[in-house]
């Protein structure tokens, strides 16, 4: 497939914009950060850099310019305030239009991004926001620059850096923008004519620059060929033997500001020694941030492959089958090879459809960070779980639901700082956002601390719209499910953000449609929780194969939680009454063979099943417990949607089709029979 | 590929006109005839061992393994009224493919026999009657005549709404 080299870079660009958010919203909590600060500039310079190459020559020139601002940041000129931020992350959005579309991006309101980050740092650079990190880190170079003569410098490139696309010629050239230099290089490693490859880099330099300019400028020349190189900075009046504690001092804690891996302070009195060490430091650093190197596939083709997949391992089953009624043993070990492989295959095809929640998390920062500005309410957002792995597509489908809940948790839940400071809650609000595994299900939570839910309220705003009649006795569980009806809003003024009464019920709908289930939980005056229940579709599960008259079904293993035996005494005292006593605790059963209609005699010998759901738990009784079964799940066609009591099938051994039971269903089904039942009472 | 599928989509209720022809697939229903077109037809298999789904409408009874895709299995003799027949050596299994609501929808379609792919012309459409037939007239998008026996192009969209 040819790939458009535009389109290479619209990805690429995509991919480095999102990690410039995330480093301008991580700088936005920690602004001294200086690693933040290198990666959110790296990503600049080079969506500059690829921009310029690939024609979108505006990207380049507004880049060049928010880089030029960001650059005085990077050099701790100014510390990274929360306007600053703003101002950044509106750069990068602008970035993003004018890559997206180009056309109807206005170049005015780049100009105006422009200008008020300048301005900020007009007033950030002699305002004295500095903090005193900054002002030591000024005062640190304010040293070296009047001190110093000049640096001494030694480079070193790999020798395969020409091959790379690095012209030395150039870094010298801008090192000699920042001052005098005297350039010697060193030829030693050269070989002779014939043995020369044009291609290598045999010769090494050293540049004795004089002039005033801070360690970080010299660096900055070699930013984007660090990790190929050698590269030694010592301040001239330093280099001799002579000299002074003070300044060496006073640099060495310079330094580890910058790079912030150890707070004590180097007192060594080799300079270029100490370089080198925090040289390599930095670039450990660098090494560790290096994300594992991904390849993108389009998403169909992954489903193509794992149609392939399935189909493998149906042929290997009946091929297992077969060697296995032969006698040949040679063809034995091969369908037992070929069933390892197989399944080997199967495991690792599905494990790439996965995605960490964490992708999806990510995204909500930026809207939490921008809400929590333009409603004045200062909120700390907390993500939990990021590695929980979902479905690629249901991760997709759950972005939506998920910016409407976290929309409410802020503006409706979250309550103004003046009214927090009131209680005894932190005037900073608190929305967590957590994913984790629940039996066969992921569970995500939305979580804040605010005012919680206004229960007379809603019946009130209920009783209004005529949704119920006045005074009909309503649990708190069913007050809270008229927020999910449609066009219901309790808010008393409409906002641009919400109060239209839109977003709950078409979150619940989403939810559902993904066969979840959305719950609300609220403590007056200490906040509110919205539950998300998802199942892992396409998920690997573990299940329990069973048989149930003729059919054989499979439940998830997760939600099993023991197999006991259906005796004759149990059967005679459960007449009428469809309990059995576990350990002393009273649990409900379905007989499956009546839910499922199942033709034939019930086996004499019967299995019940415990299975739970939450803090509920129910028994299944089936026919007989067949073994344990690795499942892909197979989503229901849409012919389908109105079977409740299971979540999907699958594919067994032989090839027939097997269903997976939705044991949410099954229990919540089970639990209104035993409130139905008056065997409740008797129990 | 989607090109055909989103024609169907609109054409579905459009009756063939006198000077049009379709091509369609002629299957056996209990008494009845059925013609399905062609452009709908994924595959003609065996009968394959089926699963059935508790629960479901008794016209979509079961589910079925084809290639490594689950699907359901549709009987439509139990839509239009028609008893249950056990298989016989020519019962087969028509996989179809229609576009219901925006999303393609695959699924088996009982047959007690396939007869042949041939063509069917706008010139030979037969008013639906009125009385006579023992089911809902919105199933049919029309009759047609073939071999001179009158078969019956049904609305599968309708029929497994």
């Amino acid at each position: 497939m040819e790939l458009d080299p535009t389109e290479t870079f619209r990805q690429e660009a995509s991919d480095l914009l999102d990690s410039l958010e995330a480093a301008l919203l991580d700088l936005g909590q920690t602004p001294q950060d200086s690693d933040l600060i290198d990666a959110a500039f790296r990503a600049l310079h080079t969506i500059k850099g690829s921009g310029a190459m690939f024609g979108f020559d505006r990207v380049a020139a507004f880049t060049h310019d928010f880089e030029t601002a960001f650059d005085l940041i990077r050099k701790g000129k100014i510390s990274a305030e929360p306007d600053i931020i703003t101002v950044s992350l509106a750069a990068k959005d602008y970035i993003r239009a004018l890559i997206d579309d180009p056309d109807s991006t206005d170049p005015i309101i780049g100009e105006a991004i422009v200008e008020e980050l300048q301005a900020l740092i007009a007033t950030g650079a002699t305002g004295g926001t500095a903090s005193p990190t900054c002002a030591a880190l000024n005062e640190a170079s304010a040293v070296t620059a009047a001190d110093g003569a000049g640096w001494l410098i030694e480079i070193a490139f790999e020798p395969d850096i020409l091959r790379n696309g690095t012209n030395p010629l150039v870094l010298l050239d801008d090192l000699r923008a920042l001052g005098s230099c005297r350039v010697v290089a060193y030829l030693d490693a050269v070989p002779e004519l014939g043995a020369l490859d044009p291609e290598t880099c045999m010769i090494a330099w050293t540049v004795e620059l004089q002039g005033s300019c801070s360690r970080e400028d010299i660096e900055d020349v070699f930013m984007f060929v660090r990790d190929e190189m050698k590269l030694g900075i010592a301040p001239l009046s330093l280099a001799g033997p002579v000299d002074a504690k003070r300044p060496t001092t006073v640099e060495s804690e310079a330094v580890a500001v910058v790079v912030t891996a150890t707070a004590a302070p180097v007192n060594e009195l080799q300079p270029a020694l100490t370089e080198r060490a925090t040289g390599e430091r930095s670039e450990s650093i660098r090494r560790s941030e290096d994300k594992t190197s991904t390849v993108r596939v389009q998403a169909e083709r992954l489903d193509e492959l794992m149609d392939r997949v399935g189909e493998l391992v149906i042929a290997q089953a009946r091929l297992s089958q077969l060697a296995h009624s032969g006698t040949d043993l040679a063809i034995k070990s091969i369908a037992e090879e070929i069933e390892r492989l197989a399944s080997g295959l199967r495991d690792s095809t599905m494990g790439v459809r996965m995605v960490p929640m964490g992708s999806l998390f990510g995204r909500f920062r930026r809207l939490v960070h921008d809400l929590s500005r333009d409603l004045g309410k200062p909120v700390d957002f907390v993500t939990v779980g990021e590695d929980t792995e979902l479905d690629k597509t249901m991760i997709e489908r759950l972005a939506d639901p998920l910016v409407h809940l976290i929309r409410n948790a802020i503006d409706h839940g979250i309550e103004a700082p003046e009214a927090r400071a009131g209680t005894t809650k932190s005037t900073t609000g608190r929305i967590e956002l957590a994913a984790r595994y629940v039996g066969a299900q992921v569970l995500v939570t939305v979580q804040d601390d605010g005012a919680g839910l206004d229960a007379a309220r809603i019946r009130a705003k209920a009783e209004e719209q005529g949704l119920v009649a006045a005074g009909a006795p309503l649990s708190e569980h069913e007050i809270h499910q008229f927020l999910f009806h449609p066009g219901f809003s309790t808010a008393r003024t409409i906002s641009a953000l919400s109060g239209r009464g839109v977003g709950m019920d078409v979150v619940k709908r989403t939810i559902e449609a993904m066969r979840g289930t959305i719950d609300l939980a609220t403590v007056p005056g200490y906040g509110s929780t919205v539950t998300l229940r998802l199942p892992l579709t396409l998920a690997i599960i573990e299940g329990l194969l069973i048989r149930v008259g003729e059919g054989r079904y499979i439940i998830p293993l997760s939600a099993v939680e023991e197999c006991v035996e259906l005796t004759a005494a149990d059967e005679a005292r459960s007449r009428g009454r469809s309990f059995l006593s576990i350990r002393g605790d009273l649990v409900p059963f379905l007989r499956l063979r009546d839910l499922f209609e199942a033709e034939g005699e019930a086996d004499p010998h019967q299995k019940v099943i415990i299975t739970t759901m939450g803090d509920m738990r129910i028994g299944l009784v089936v026919d007989q417990i067949i073994g344990s079964h690795q499942t892909v799940i197979k989503s229901l066609s849409k012919l389908h949607a109105d079977v409740t009591m299971f979540s999907g099938a699958t594919i067994l051994g032989d090839g027939s089709a097997a269903l997976i039971l939705d044991v949410a269903q099954l229990v919540s089904l089970g639990q209104v029979r035993a409130e139905n039942s008056p065997a409740s009472e008797a129990a | 590929m989607t090109q055909p599928i989103q024609q169907q989509g609109h054409g579905s209720r459009h009756i063939l006109q006198s000077g049009e022809s379709l091509q369609v697939l002629m299957i056996g229903l209990g008494s009845e005839i059925f013609a399905i077109e062609t452009e709908m037809v994924r595959e003609i298999i065996d009968p394959v061992p089926v699963t059935r789904v508790a629960g479901a409408r008794t016209f979509l009874p079961a589910l079925i393994n084809v290639r490594g895709n689950v699907i359901p299995l549709a009987d439509l003799r139990l839509r239009f009224g028609m008893p249950r027949q056990v298989a016989t050596a020519d019962t087969r299994i028509v996989v179809v493919e229609i576009e219901i609501g925006g999303d393609a929808v695959t699924f088996g379609l009982m047959a007690d026999k396939v007869y042949e792919v041939t063509e069917i012309s706008g010139k030979n459409n037969q008013p639906t009657p009125r009385l006579g037939l023992h089911w809902r007239p919105e199933f049919i998008r029309f009759i047609s005549k073939w071999n001179d026996e009158f078969v019956i192009i049904p609305d599968l969209e309708r029929i497994l709404e």
